[in-house]
């Protein structure tokens, strides 16, 4: 016959001091634990989403960055009247020649400076892009001195606000318009029109070619075929791999961080629920005792202690979660070292991370519950009845 | 002393457990403190009489070779040498470490700190296709000097070999000994003759003036050279162009420093349940002191010094853990934090967290103690 539930669950009241310790030093170890893995996601969930898979991106060999790779005038040519490359209602082919530069930009809040990506893109970027929309202001007017700025930069940066105007490449260039791209690296970027800022930047090559296939199944067989082009010197990605990429090495860095922490963290936690579960179970000795000698069996006591450590992790759990959940409103704005630049993202609790962060939690429980209710288990009971 | 040592003996299982938590958060907040200053080793490691000039829209752009001699002529500018990020790869990208092309003879006259003997370093000036390695680089490669080091082009494309003529060692502990040089000669002939266009251009100028007091002044100096041309520059101190990477993921290493604290209020926690437990026990025993005259202080001195004596023992014991665990860790991610040495600031932290983790977890107990009357508790169950 088992103990009920109830049993374990009201012991845990009994000591409430104890007991709100206990479950906080564990809510500490879940927030930092669940909080690592929502940073990780948040990070992958941008960049993956930057990517559109019907498009391919186009850099030059050997090159990791959009920024380190330079492509001229003569392989974009080629590269834009791909056959492949689908055709919009005019007929012109769905490609983009962009150049990619950082630039350094103080931010508001602290003055210091950091690296904003600003894009030049073709007329017809925008079109390959549908998760971009306008929220305020107007587009860029080709060949002006105009550019249009993200929703998670505008105003972070100085001159970035709507009406503002940044000065690089001997020019001051007027904010015309704020865009939204949603949880994108693009909402990190300034855009402008391309030639415009070549000639600002004095360059004369492209960083990249952005393209939209016609059939996007026919992937492979394209990448064949423009890699052993004589004439290209390119390789070709799928613009949403080309983005992930991106974010391996600080996602990797974020996540191998907060596990080592949360082990290192949980030690100290396992051992605060291991101490509380001792006093359980040498307060109650006659209890136990007495439970014994009603006839509940040893299993029955084992689980019911068990039990109790588990509830004890599943409240820090909650709680832990709880807090990490409030994260989802912070915006976190950092260098990804892979491409130098400035990139925000978010925070991102996906019921993934809750499940995992539960697990956590219970096992974190039920590891410290083990010894103890091994004890109480084996406690013989006449000498617990006789316990003072 | 003695007496606490009793006292916590009294229930060594729950206490020893309590003191390994201690150790565990104290040595995981030591690692985590020596993260942090790891990052900020490279800026640790400048010299104050130290310039350098970038282009003024950022890193990713180069400033003409010309400006040399503009440098060269501003009042009281001592030396100028240039450097450009070479980026290759070795093997594969996991390889990571710094390359630098160089114009070596100036850069090594002005960074005595690189140590090198005198016949690798003419023989590393005299080899135009030559490279210096760090003493750490080269042994987690396992180079020997005259070995052939590949690198693949990022920045610079095409495949690139270099004939390793010197390793240098660090004058002191702060030196990184991770750095990769070449010539910027042989990178600018092979510009010359594959892209021209990217030819005679030079990633920083570093430049070295003749007293720190006027850093200021003369990075202005430099900048006025450049305004208004096509290739404006921003000039600051070593100290600032280092301190404007760590700024950058400065997002990163405000949570590193959250992190270290929350582990110390974890482990708070955990000790505090202990001494409640332990008074919870002892109600009794407080009591009878009590009534037999004991004030308040002695009850407090009683509970307060438990508590400090497993807190500072676990503390130093963790500190005794963190400096072979930060050496083996060091040597593990010497590619990423190449000086990675526990600080003295770190020992003190680590010291006054073990000691206020033992005072503020006897806060509450103490507190409930003196609130429960002396009838109270020689009535209560023990």
């Amino acid at each position: 016959m088992a103990v009920p539930l109830l049993y374990s669950w009201k012991n845990l009241w009994v000591r409430k001091l104890t007991t709100l310790l206990t479950a906080g030093g564990m809510a500490l170890v879940v927030y930092v634990f669940s909080t690592a893995l929502m940073l990780t996601e948040g990070l992958q969930q941008t960049l993956v989403a930057t990517g559109s898979p019907d498009n391919i991106l186009v850099i030059r060999r050997g090159s990791e960055t959009e920024v380190q790779s330079s492509i001229d005038r003569e392989q974009a040519a080629i590269l834009t009247s791909l056959s492949e490359i689908a055709l919009n209602a005019d007929g012109r082919r769905r490609a983009s020649r962009e150049v990619l530069v950082l630039l350094g930009l103080p931010k508001n809040k602290t003055g210091v400076p950091s690296n904003v990506t600003i894009r030049g893109i073709s007329r017809d970027g925008l079109e390959l892009r549908p998760q971009l929309r306008m929220v305020a202001g107007r587009l860029f007017q080709p060949g002006s001195s105009e550019i249009i700025v993200g929703n998670k930069i505008a105003g972070a940066f100085r001159g970035t606000q709507l009406g503002g105007s940044v000065r690089f490449g001997l020019r001051d260039w007027a904010v015309v318009g704020v865009f939204d791209a949603g949880n994108t690296g693009f909402a990190s970027e300034i855009w402008g029109d391309g030639e415009q800022l070549m000639q600002a930047f004095r360059r004369n090559s492209y960083s990249s070619v952005i393209g939209k296939l016609a059939n996007p199944a026919r992937f492979e067989a394209v990448k064949q075929r423009i890699e052993s082009d004589p004439r290209l010197t390119v390789e070709v990605k799928r613009e949403t791999q080309f983005y992930a990429d991106q974010s391996e090495m600080l996602s990797n860095f974020l996540k191998i961080l907060g596990i080592t922490l949360s082990t290192i963290f949980s030690l100290g936690a396992i051992i605060g629920a291991v101490i509380t579960m001792y006093g359980a179970v040498a307060n109650r000795t006659r209890e136990i005792g007495t439970l014994r000698a009603l006839g509940f069996r040893r299993g029955s006591i084992l689980i019911a202690f068990l039990l109790e450590a588990a509830f004890l992790g599943l409240i820090g759990g909650v709680l832990g979660v709880g807090m990490a959940s409030l994260m989802q409103f912070v915006t976190i704005s950092t260098m990804n070292w892979q491409t130098f630049s400035e990139l925000a993202f978010t925070f991102t609790l996906t019921p993934a991370i809750g499940a995992k962060a539960m697990a956590f939690a219970l096992a974190m429980g039920l590891l410290g519950g083990v010894l103890p209710a091994v004890r109480a288990a084996r406690l013989d009971i006449i000498d617990s009845l006789r316990a003072a | 002393m003695w007496f606490f040592v009793r006292l916590i003996l009294r229930n060594l299982g729950r206490n020893g457990l309590t003191g390994l938590g201690i150790v565990i958060a104290i040595a995981a907040f030591g690692m985590l403190r020596t993260v942090v200053d790891a990052w900020y080793a490279g800026a640790e490691a400048t010299a104050a009489d130290r310039l350098v000039t970038r282009n003024a829209i950022s890193l990713v752009f180069t400033l003409p070779i010309a400006y040399l001699q503009r440098i060269r002529q501003v009042e009281g500018v001592t030396r100028v040498s240039y450097a450009n990020w070479f980026g290759g790869v070795y093997i594969n990208e996991k390889n990571f470490f710094p390359q630098f092309a160089v114009e070596p003879e100036s850069y090594l006259a002005m960074y005595p700190e690189f140590v090198l003997a005198d016949d690798e370093k003419i023989a590393f000036l005299r080899d135009r296709h030559g490279a210096l390695a760090g003493r750490k680089v080269a042994e987690r490669f396992g180079w020997k000097v005259g070995d052939t080091i590949p690198l693949r082009g990022t920045i610079f494309p095409g495949n690139h070999s270099f004939v390793l003529r010197g390793i240098y060692r660090g004058a002191d502990r702060k030196t990184d000994e991770t750095q990769f040089f070449i010539h910027w000669q042989y990178l600018n002939e092979r510009l010359k003759t594959e892209q021209a266009s990217r030819a005679e251009q030079v990633g920083i100028y570093i430049t070295q003036i003749d007293r720190p007091a006027r850093a200021a002044e003369l990075s202005q100096a430099i900048d006025r050279l450049f305004q208004n041309s096509l290739a404006e520059t921003l000039t600051e101190t070593e100290k600032a162009f280092q301190l404007s990477f760590v700024a950058m993921t400065e997002t990163i290493l405000v949570a590193i420093e959250i992190v270290s604290f929350v582990v110390i209020i974890i482990i708070m926690a955990v000790m505090a349940n202990t001494i409640a437990m332990s008074v919870r026990e002892r109600r009794r025993e407080y009591a009878t002191l009590r009534a037999l005259g004991f004030g308040p202080p002695y009850v407090i001195a009683l509970i307060l010094g438990e508590s400090l004596v497993i807190a500072l023992l676990g503390g130093a014991i963790g500190l005794a853990v963190t400096f072979p665990a930060a050496a083996r860790f060091g040597a593990r991610f010497g590619s990423l934090f190449p000086i990675f040495a526990v600080s003295d600031e770190t020992v003190v932290l680590s010291g006054a967290a073990a000691a206020s983790v033992g005072v503020v977890a006897a806060a509450v107990p103490v507190w409930r103690t003196l609130r429960t009357s002396v009838s109270e508790g020689l009535s209560s169950l023990g």
